[in-house]
């Protein structure tokens, strides 16, 4: 990872010292995205900077980078793993690098195909690219959201940056938090791009390629989105022991690529089927011994210590791990906040950043995940959950139909008696609408909105306001026409590729607690042609009956032990605040809770917040939905103290 | 135990705990705890607790049923049941 920012005047020339200036406060605020070296690029039109995490070409890479003309310019985040080929082929056709790294593909990439350069690259990134002669900046974000890319637009200029913190010394005021936004979090976890939990900060939406010239003239396009087969000719119809082998050579060749690096590249290691099939193929082609990373959790429900070890000793690696309990789940709560730049309603990026602080000690900077797979391969439990809820709602007086749904979720505890009345009641949600686009999150975002019932009445004011366009008719606006088409299974996927995964697993979980400490992840399982491959599996090869990822099971067969390739789905959980209360609210993170502190924000009801905090502190376990709602209430405050 | 002051505290009980308010217009005695989102399955077994550590009230497996659960006015008509018994 590395960090880019620029901004471009409108109908205005730029002085050169106090944009340098301003220029290099926006930088420093990202100095972890890049501790290697910064750059800065300044003329009457644009100015661009980067702060340098030195991965490709050490010697050669340094940016912003210019064309020897001088025509194009670019600052630029992340890495184009299909570089080699593009260079050679971009040679070919006549072009002359004076460097080995792959920032300079961008450069000749544009020159060669214009618009259309971001189609050919294979890779992660958010690119800021400066055309002298259009007078036109160019910002691109990879595919599916793994770099992050923000922006401030006002009709004098537009600012840019890797995170929201280095917009703000270019910003005439305050933050203020868009009550719709939080409203969105609270309800499904994440905003909706290209939206912000900030009025007026926006990101580039995974996979869109905006233009905005000197004048002032903007355009915005998608230049690749998921799509699904709408007809049952358009699925892959081979048979399934073709489809286990081409997905072998698919993550083949996305992990080799991801392998392209002049220091050496790391895995986490969860002790799952994602992360244990990549390091098996890491081993594979490297026959080097391999250098893992991993957590563990003093709680024994959420700890997947044995079976870490089990793939440790069964592939050999050389493995290191960190134990982390609930005090250092809190002490890392305030500075988690400030590089989320949004309000969590789970604990869970904390422990990543403690992760990532382990990989740079060891003096790693790259390591491989395996995140995307349950969302690209069909792995979580909200995939079965709307599975048996279109089969329930063809039946909707059955009985029997429902109980499906507490053999899914064995740990719930459902009073006995008439259990098929309960689950009706909470999974009932949209039985008689099977057909929405969104039918697969209708219950989680009913239990995550309970925690809007801790907005005070004021903020609540303002939300009645804006209520004409609720969360399921901007949800809408997500799908593309032709998802009407689609098979509930993959509008379920979209979904959650779209929002949670994009919104929330690869930012305030993902490049967010690594870039806080200088480590860059790569993801093969997001790899774009593995990625339309595994869209045209059809539903019931993905999930057979109830097993989930079934192809990558069968293909991790060959790799791993049966204990782990046949392993249930376990979500990586850290622990929720009820069970960390007397860490979280016994010293400083108390002080956010105050009813002080409450009413000087404003945004929730101090008094509903003592009686949350009052169950939290008799010992009684917190459900879901309240748990939620202390750590977004708590996370909100947070924010709000360090932005606004 | 008169009725009145076990309807008062399963009252305080849901209110302060499920809807985090003292506010008695937040909870009409007829509402429905399921379909207002008021309990989930593991509020249920919380409230079945209560009634038990306050009321010395067991519930019986073929008992635990919304007829019975699902709101004040179904609890208070249940325990009467209870007591009598």
């Amino acid at each position: 990872m590395c960090g880019i920012a620029g901004i471009l005047p409108i109908r205005r020339p730029l002085e050169r010292e106090p944009t340098l200036r301003l220029l290099g406060a926006m930088a420093a605020t990202i100095q972890h995205r890049g501790p290697d070296g910064e750059g800065f690029y300044v003329d009457e039109a644009v100015a661009l900077a980067h702060r340098r995490l030195s991965i490709i070409d050490l010697a050669g890479g340094a940016q912003p980078m210019h064309t020897i003309d001088g025509d194009l310019c670019v600052t630029f985040n992340g890495e184009i793993f299909n570089f080699i080929e593009l260079r050679a082929e971009l040679i070919g056709k006549g072009y002359h690098f004076v460097s080995q790294s792959d920032t300079e593909v961008i450069l000749h990439l544009y020159r060669e195909y214009g618009l259309a350069f971001p189609s050919y690259l294979n890779g992660q990134f958010a690119i800021g690219l400066w055309d002298k002669r259009e007078q036109t900046l160019i910002l691109v974000r990879d595919r599916v959201g793994i770099c992050p890319l923000y922006y401030s637009l006002n009709p004098e200029r537009l600012v840019f940056a890797s995170e929201i913190k280095a917009l703000r010394p270019a910003l005439s005021e305050n933050l203020h938090i868009d009550p719709r936004a939080l409203q969105d979090i609270f309800t499904g976890w994440t905003c909706i791009a290209p939206a912000t939990v900030f009025k007026g900060i926006l990101q580039l939406p995974p996979g869109c390629i905006l233009t905005l010239n000197s004048l002032g003239e903007m355009t915005q396009s998608q230049y690749w989105d998921i799509a699904f087969p709408r007809a049952r000719e358009e699925y892959d119809q081979r048979p399934e022991s073709i489809l286990v082998e081409e997905l072998h050579g698919q993550l083949l060749q996305a992990t080799k690529l991801r392998l392209r690096s002049d220091v050496p590249v790391g895995a986490y290691l969860s002790g799952g089927l994602d992360s244990s099939v990549l390091v098996a193929l890491m081993h594979r082609q490297t026959q080097a011994q391999l250098r893992t990373f991993s957590l563990g959790f003093s709680d024994a429900a959420l700890d997947e210590t044995s079976f870490q070890q089990r793939v440790v000793d069964y592939l050999g690696t050389d493995h290191s791990r960190v134990q982390v309990d609930y005090g250092q789940i809190a002490a890392q709560l305030v500075a988690t906040i400030w590089h989320t730049e949004s309000p969590i309603l789970r604990t869970a990026p904390a422990p990543m950043a403690i992760l990532s602080q382990l990989v740079r000690e060891q003096g790693y900077r790259v390591v491989l995940t395996g995140e995307g797979a349950d969302e690209v391969l069909g792995g979580y439990d909200i995939f079965k959950e709307a599975k048996v809820r279109q089969f329930w709602a063809r039946n909707p007086d059955s009985s029997f139909r429902p109980l499906l749904l507490s053999r899914l979720y064995p740990y719930m505890d459902l009073p006995k008696g008439d259990a098929a009345l309960y689950l009706k009641k909470f999974f009932g949600v949209g039985l008689e609408t099977p057909e929405l686009l969104w039918h697969s999150h209708l219950p989680r975002w009913q239990t995550t909105s309970k925690a809007q019932l801790f907005f005070s009445a004021s903020f609540a004011e303002q939300l009645n306001v804006l209520r004409a366009d609720d969360y399921e008719s901007r949800i809408a606006t997500l799908f593309p026409a032709q998802a009407r088409d689609w098979h509930p299974f993959h509008r379920a996927q979209y979904l959650e590729i779209k929002t949670l995964m994009s919104g929330y697993l690869l930012t305030s979980q993902g490049d967010r607690m690594l870039a806080r400490n200088s480590v860059e992840g790569r993801f093969p399982f997001l790899d774009h042609n593995l990625m339309e491959f595994a869209n045209r599996l059809p539903p019931k090869v993905k999930m057979k009956a109830m097993k989930e990822k079934n192809l990558l099971r069968k293909m991790a067969a060959r790799y791993l032990p049966a204990e782990i390739s046949q392993r249930h789905k376990q979500p990586y959980r850290a622990p929720n605040v009820s069970a960390s209360q007397d860490a979280l609210f016994g010293g400083e993170l108390g002080d956010y809770l105050s009813e002080q502190t409450i009413n000087d924000t404003g945004i929730f009801d101090a008094k509903k917040v003592a009686f949350l905090l009052k169950k939290a502190r008799s010992g009684k376990p917190l459900n879901t939905a309240e748990s939620q709602a202390l750590t977004g209430i708590l996370t909100t405050q947070i924010l709000h103290q360090q932005f606004c | 135990m008169n009725i009145e002051s076990i309807r008062q505290q399963l009252r305080s009980f849901i209110l302060e705990n499920y809807l985090f308010t003292d506010d008695p217009a937040a909870l009409a005695d007829d509402s429905s705890f399921l379909d207002g989102g008021i309990l989930d399955s593991m509020g249920i077994l919380e409230l079945i607790d209560f009634l038990d550590e306050s009321f010395a009230i067991k519930v019986e497996g073929d008992e635990l049923i919304p007829d019975n659960l699902d709101s004040i006015d179904n609890l208070i008509a249940f325990i009467g049941k209870k007591l009598q018994a």
